[in-house]
């Protein structure tokens, strides 16, 4: 319980006992407009900080030194100092910001505006709109390449996977994808790219070479009715062995063989899973489950879920601060 | 022209390009919605009073959706807006089955629905975006539409579902005494047996007629409303079944015994609700609220899922062949979204658009059905309304 007095002077003490962020999780709490505080080591909550109104879409700068939150009904980014959970400064977003991605450099961010039709790309240093991409219907999900020179929206009513040039900011390719898709994420390799459909129940393979889709991933888990399974976050490993695929009100964790695109097991979470987030030596993946309230923790090694933590009202996004 | 356009909008030219590419003529797919408005009393509230835009604003904003996505594909939609009255429907559905055009939504009760898809017999895919009646999903039947509005059976088994997990299976259902009304009973009556509700009371408000508006009528009101009620036997909720709009908006706080009310007042089951905000619907209320300056009603959100399902089809079969459309749409391989959390899909035996009902009170969703414990073998949402081996649906 001592854990839960989040004094600035606690949070300095901790601070002092390890300077390295190493290893702490970042969860945003959307509906009670916090972020939890876990340590990856003892898996205990450090502290619970307001970080602005419906928090949804977190990420940290490859420095460790700015945690970037979306707080969609402040239509801003928030910034926060990750040691002391100070608020450094705010980045001008356009309207209602779900979900964004940092250029592998640290910088931009190129953040998706699901109300606007927008992808407003900004400038983490001066503060800046660069510029604003008109893409499909609701923008939701964002992925960058590894190379960081094409970001990938999915745009969750046009059902397309645009492709964005990150010198020219123009669109260079649209890939059809199945209904609502909300993630986009790239092997660390770049030699494929991963976009998940709510709506539709699949995960769509795709060469980013040649832009086409190269393979489908269905789901069918014994016992539970096809609609309830929704893929949402996706995560791969640095590997590009095993991907992870959170599959919303089915509560599951799809696990699958990365090199066969073969689902190999599901695993059991908490109530409605969102999010996912490795820790950085991937041996833990994280899961946000927002109907029941708590971050699953998965055994990556042997994928089993080992813990569960209770957090803030409904977590939706998840990081983990780089080594 | 496009090179004309410098800074911010860079991106927009990027987007036609690759359209223009790839198809330099648009491909234009063509729609129409008509509405035959019954001109008839005013509501109780004038809060329900219809805009004139009713319908209409969700096929724009539909159209503009599709367009978005039409502008990466080549495709280019418009729908037609027609109002019309019942004397004048049969020559406006004339005039657009003339003109070619393959996909009319239609906001219309459920006689007129019947009588337009018999006159556009297979010229044109009637899209049925108002009329509730079971027997058009029934007996009366017809190929040439599908039903985006949620019928009667699928309204009274979503809440039946919810009152039974509530633990409320007494019921006491008041009807009016219009053939619509009487039709929401019988829906009702049919809910009660199909989840063990039991009807413990019965009772019809008869519709004498007159203003819907006089001074001060509140004061008559209050004191009709708890007479009317008194009396009844035990029951743990009072069910309304008011499609015309006559009492059941009185009786909240004024029945004799301090139960709840649902159904046509109180608790609502509807297809949308203006407050929705799970699963994307906060944008959705957005776009439509920046585009109508209103909050949306249902009948806009069933144009709006009609147009998105023709739009859906282009998109997926990238055709814009009526043809095509319509076998895709008919098709086991069609699924559309529409912001209720999990696929909409077209019931082969019927043409009935499976769909989530939402649980409404006046400001907030308070539940969506189907309800968690209700199972199907294969689509839960196949538990709300008349299942494959129920329905007197005979298509040739």
């Amino acid at each position: 319980m001592k854990h839960l007095l989040c004094s600035a002077a606690a949070l300095v003490a901790l601070a002092a006992a390890s300077p390295a962020l190493a290893n702490r999780v970042f969860v945003t709490n959307e509906r009670s407009n916090d972020l939890t505080v876990l340590d990856g080591e003892t898996l205990e909550v450090i502290g619970t900080y307001p970080v602005g109104n419906r928090p949804r879409g977190i990420t940290i700068s490859p420095d460790g030194t700015e945690l970037y939150v979306c707080a969609s009904d402040d239509d801003l980014v928030r910034v926060f100092d990750p040691n002391t959970m100070e608020e450094m400064h705010t980045l001008p977003s356009g309207p209602d910001p779900e979900l964004f991605v940092l250029h592998p450099s640290g910088n931009p961010l190129y953040i998706a505006n699901e109300d606007d039709n927008l992808v407003t790309v900004v400038d983490v240093k001066t503060h800046r709109v660069l510029a604003e991409i008109p893409v499909g219907v609701e923008p939701e999900g964002m992925g960058v390449s590894p190379d960081g020179r094409v970001v990938i929206n999915t745009s969750e009513t046009t059902n397309m996977a645009h492709f964005i040039d990150t010198e020219t900011f123009e669109i260079t390719a649209n890939v059809l994808v199945d209904s609502r898709p909300r993630f986009a994420q790239f092997t660390a390799d770049g030699s494929k790219l991963y976009v998940t459909s709510e709506i539709g129940g699949t995960v769509s393979v795709i060469d980013p070479a040649t832009q086409e889709i190269t393979k489908k991933i269905t789901f069918e888990i014994p016992g539970v009715l096809p609609e309830a399974i929704q893929p949402v976050g996706a995560r791969v490993t640095s590997d590009g062995k095993k991907l992870y695929v959170a599959l919303g009100p089915a509560n599951r964790v799809a696990v699958i063989d990365a090199e066969t695109d073969e689902v190999t097991d599901y695993l059991l979470v908490g109530q409605r899973v969102w999010q996912l987030a490795f820790n950085p030596d991937e041996t833990l993946l994280y899961t946000t489950n927002g109907n029941s309230n708590d971050v699953s923790v998965i055994d990556v090694q042997r994928d089993e879920v080992i813990r569960s933590v209770q957090v803030g009202q409904q977590p939706w996004g998840v990081v983990v601060a780089p080594n | 022209m496009l090179k004309g356009i410098i800074g911010l909008l860079a991106g927009a030219a990027a987007l036609a390009q690759p359209a223009a590419a790839q198809a330099p003529d648009p491909v234009l797919i063509r729609a129409a919605v008509l509405r035959v408005d019954d001109p008839g009393l005013p509501p109780i509230s004038r809060l329900d009073l219809p805009p004139a835009d009713l319908g209409f604003a969700g096929a724009r904003l539909a159209i503009e959706d599709n367009d978005t996505t039409g502008r990466f594909m080549g495709q280019d939609f418009e729908a037609v807006e027609i109002a019309a009255t019942p004397e004048t429907a049969a020559g406006e559905m004339q005039k657009l089955l003339d003109e070619g055009i393959e996909f009319i939504v239609l906001l219309a009760d459920d006689d007129m629905t019947l009588a337009l898809a018999d006159q556009a017999g297979d010229r044109a895919m009637l899209i049925n975006a108002q009329a509730r009646g079971d027997n058009l999903r029934g007996e009366d039947c017809r190929f040439n539409t599908i039903h985006v509005a949620p019928s009667r059976a699928m309204l009274a088994d979503s809440l039946a579902q919810f009152l039974m997990w509530k633990n409320w299976p007494r019921w006491f259902l008041i009807h009016g005494s219009h053939p619509e009304d009487q039709a929401m009973a019988e829906a009702y009556r049919r809910a009660a047996a199909k989840f063990g509700a039991q009807i413990v009371e019965e009772r019809e408000f008869e519709d004498t007629g007159g203003a819907r508006r006089t001074d001060s009528g509140h004061v008559q009101v209050q004191a009709q409303m708890p007479v009317f009620t008194q009396r009844a036997a035990q029951h743990d909720i009072v069910i309304t079944a008011d499609e015309a709009d006559v009492f059941a908006a009185y009786l909240p706080y004024l029945t004799w015994d301090p139960r709840p009310v649902a159904g046509s007042a109180g608790l609502v089951p509807r297809s949308w609700h203006p407050a929705m905000e799970a699963w994307g619907g906060t944008q959705f209320q957005n776009r439509f609220e920046r585009l109508a300056n209103r909050p949306i009603r249902e009948e806009d959100y069933q144009t709006w899922l009609s147009l998105r399902i023709v739009g859906e089809a282009a998109t997926r079969t990238q055709s814009g062949e009526p043809e095509a459309l319509k076998e895709f749409i008919l098709s086991d391989s069609f699924d559309v979204a529409g912001f209720k959390g999990q696929a909409l899909t077209v019931r082969d035996w019927d043409h009935q658009v499976r769909q989530p009902i939402l649980l409404t009170t006046g400001v907030l969703t308070t539940s969506v059905s189907p309800q968690d414990q209700y199972l199907h073998q294969t689509s839960q949402l196949d538990t709300l309304g008349l299942d494959r081996p129920e329905s007197a649906c005979r298509f040739p």
